[in-house]
């Protein structure tokens, strides 16, 4: 069954800042063959929206990411960005990486002033900037340090100031807290939200973590086993800044949990079979 | 621990190392065992050693104008090298077509020791300066071909990724992003290079003289029968050595200590 999710009450006439159209796409394993990642994928996000992506392992939501950062290409269907289709990656579509993919040879603020001189910024510029976004994460006093000096949070931190120091209008994240501790995690899940009550860029966020998704988004996305399509979407009222203590929000991630659950069993299910 | 105490901890096996050849060497030469004329005393060497330095030593040339000799032939030979060595592997990095076909030409070029181009260098060039040189360029061409080929294949894509998102492109990805990713690598390639550059110098020098320089004076050493002035010319061999390996080891430290490459102790 293909489920229709794009027609949202209330959203519908809002536009779409991204948007995919049935898109698919698969990959050649190193046999050959053919494994399918996403299946006829409809997907549009508003202007402004924080909607996170989540799904088993294997089920396309990193892929879908990439698709919107241009960084693959769908075999079939359309992406857009402001209702024209996407191309080459580029800056007004930051990503967060699950690594913090600093260059190891820069200094931080060097890493961040990298970002700026790509989109041209005089370099007597980009020194505030980056120092002013390096400020913004906690990390001013960081700036002369070497990547390899942070902690693997305040790395992330960098890579979060490298990403919004060109005030990208959309922001894509690949499960950029999955490798940190729970308490890390938690502390920049919600400097993320601060951050992002300002800023507003459209948000797309890829996670497995459904106590994250729910306490950042918008709308929570869920994504089949694979190859993924969409199969449900909740929308979070809850107003912000939200609290993980917030009983309305644990509700949400219990039922979102039990639908992820059976979608997790269905892959357990067929890799267990093989 | 104290800066000196480190210091001295890491000294002590490389001196010791060194007392302890000098001892067994000095033992052979006075237990009389070997004839002396063709195992000269560790201080008979050294002796020849200051001597060559001290003043123009005969056989026409000192040990340090030979020395000098060489390493112009070397920095010569290398730069050409060198630089060949980055365009090919340049090429071989950007084109499957080129790693596929120039590739496999450096990977056969590398398993011949480059000595034995000498022959057919003699008799394109004569016994000449060229000859050597071309010894040299052809040992430090695959070297450094293979080492920027891999390092730039081997670069993480993440980071070409993160360029990319960025708004990096083409050349600007490639000299921003991938090529300062890829120079510890290429450093490593340097380090090759200079190394058989080196020995492919020395046996060059042997053959083809060339007039001057440190195997040159070796191969004079030899007909003059003054074995003491052969063991000093190798001892300033391995000193060139030691000392050109130990400004590539402070390179690279540098450059892996500020990426975070280094185990710290």
């Amino acid at each position: 069954m293909r489920a229709e999710l794009t027609v949202v009450p209330g959203l519908a006439r809002a536009p779409a800042k991204l948007s995919a159209r049935g898109v698919s796409k698969s990959f050649r394993n190193t046999r050959g063959g053919t494994v399918p990642a996403l299946d006829d994928v409809t997907l549009d996000v508003g202007q402004g929206e924080f909607v996170c992506l989540i799904g088993p392992s294997g089920c396309g939501k990193s892929t879908l990411l990439n698709l919107f950062a241009g960084l693959e290409r769908p075999d079939a269907g359309e992406l857009s960005i402001d209702g024209r289709p996407i191309g080459a990656p580029g800056p007004d579509r930051a990503v967060l990486f699950q690594d913090p993919a600093l260059f190891p040879w820069m200094s931080v603020g060097a890493n961040v002033e990298f970002a700026l001189e790509m989109i041209g910024v005089p370099r007597d510029e980009r020194r505030d900037r980056a120092m002013h976004w390096l400020k913004r994460v906690h990390l001013g006093r960081f700036a002369q340090a070497q990547p390899h000096e942070l902690s693997g949070g305040m790395r992330q931190r960098a890579a979060l100031a490298r990403a919004l120091v060109c005030q990208p209008e959309v922001l894509l994240a690949d499960e950029p807290f999955a490798a940190l501790d729970a308490q890390t995690r938690e502390i920049l899940q919600g400097e993320l939200q601060e951050v992002w009550s300002e800023t507003k860029n459209t948000f797309v966020f890829v996670t497995h973590n459904v106590r994250e998704a729910v306490f950042l988004a918008d709308r929570v996305v869920l994504m089949s086993a694979p190859p993924g399509t969409l199969v449900a979407e909740h929308r979070i009222e809850a107003s912000r800044p939200r609290d993980f203590e917030d009983v309305l929000l644990s509700k949400v991630v219990v039922d979102i949990h039990a639908h992820l659950s059976r979608e997790v069993e269905k892959v357990v299910a067929r890799e267990v079979d093989r | 621990m104290s800066h000196a105490k480190s210091i001295a901890r890491q000294l002590w096996p490389r001196v010791a190392a060194i007392i302890g050849v000098v001892v067994l060497w000095w033992l052979a030469y006075a237990s009389g065992f070997f004839n002396r004329a063709v195992l000269p005393s560790p201080g008979q060497v050294l002796g020849a050693f200051a001597r060559s330095l001290a003043e123009p030593h005969p056989p026409r040339e000192s040990i340090l104008a030979a020395t000098q000799a060489s390493l112009i032939r070397l920095m010569v030979g290398l730069a050409i090298g060198i630089a060949a060595g980055t365009v090919v592997g340049l090429g071989m990095a950007m084109s499957t077509t080129v790693q596929r076909s120039v590739g496999s030409l450096m990977s056969g070029l590398q398993a011949l020791p480059s000595i034995s181009w000498l022959p057919l260098a003699i008799l394109w060039f004569g016994l000449t300066e060229r000859a050597i040189l071309f010894v040299v360029i052809i040992a430090s061409i695959p070297a450094v071909a293979i080492a920027a080929a891999s390092s730039i294949r081997l670069v993480p894509p993440l980071l070409v990724r993160a360029g990319r998102t960025m708004g990096a492109r083409r050349w600007m990805l490639y000299r921003r992003v991938v090529l300062p990713a890829a120079v510890p690598g290429y450093i490593a390639g340097l380090q090759s290079a200079w190394a058989l550059g080196w020995r492919a110098l020395m046996a060059g020098e042997l053959i083809a003289t060339g007039g001057k320089g440190l195997g040159h004076l070796l191969d004079l050493n030899r007909q003059l029968w003054l074995t003491s002035n052969i063991f000093a010319v190798m001892l300033m061999i391995v000193l060139v050595g030691m000392a050109v390996e130990a400004a590539f080891g402070v390179v690279d430290r540098r450059v892996r200590s500020r990426r975070g490459l280094l185990a710290t102790t």
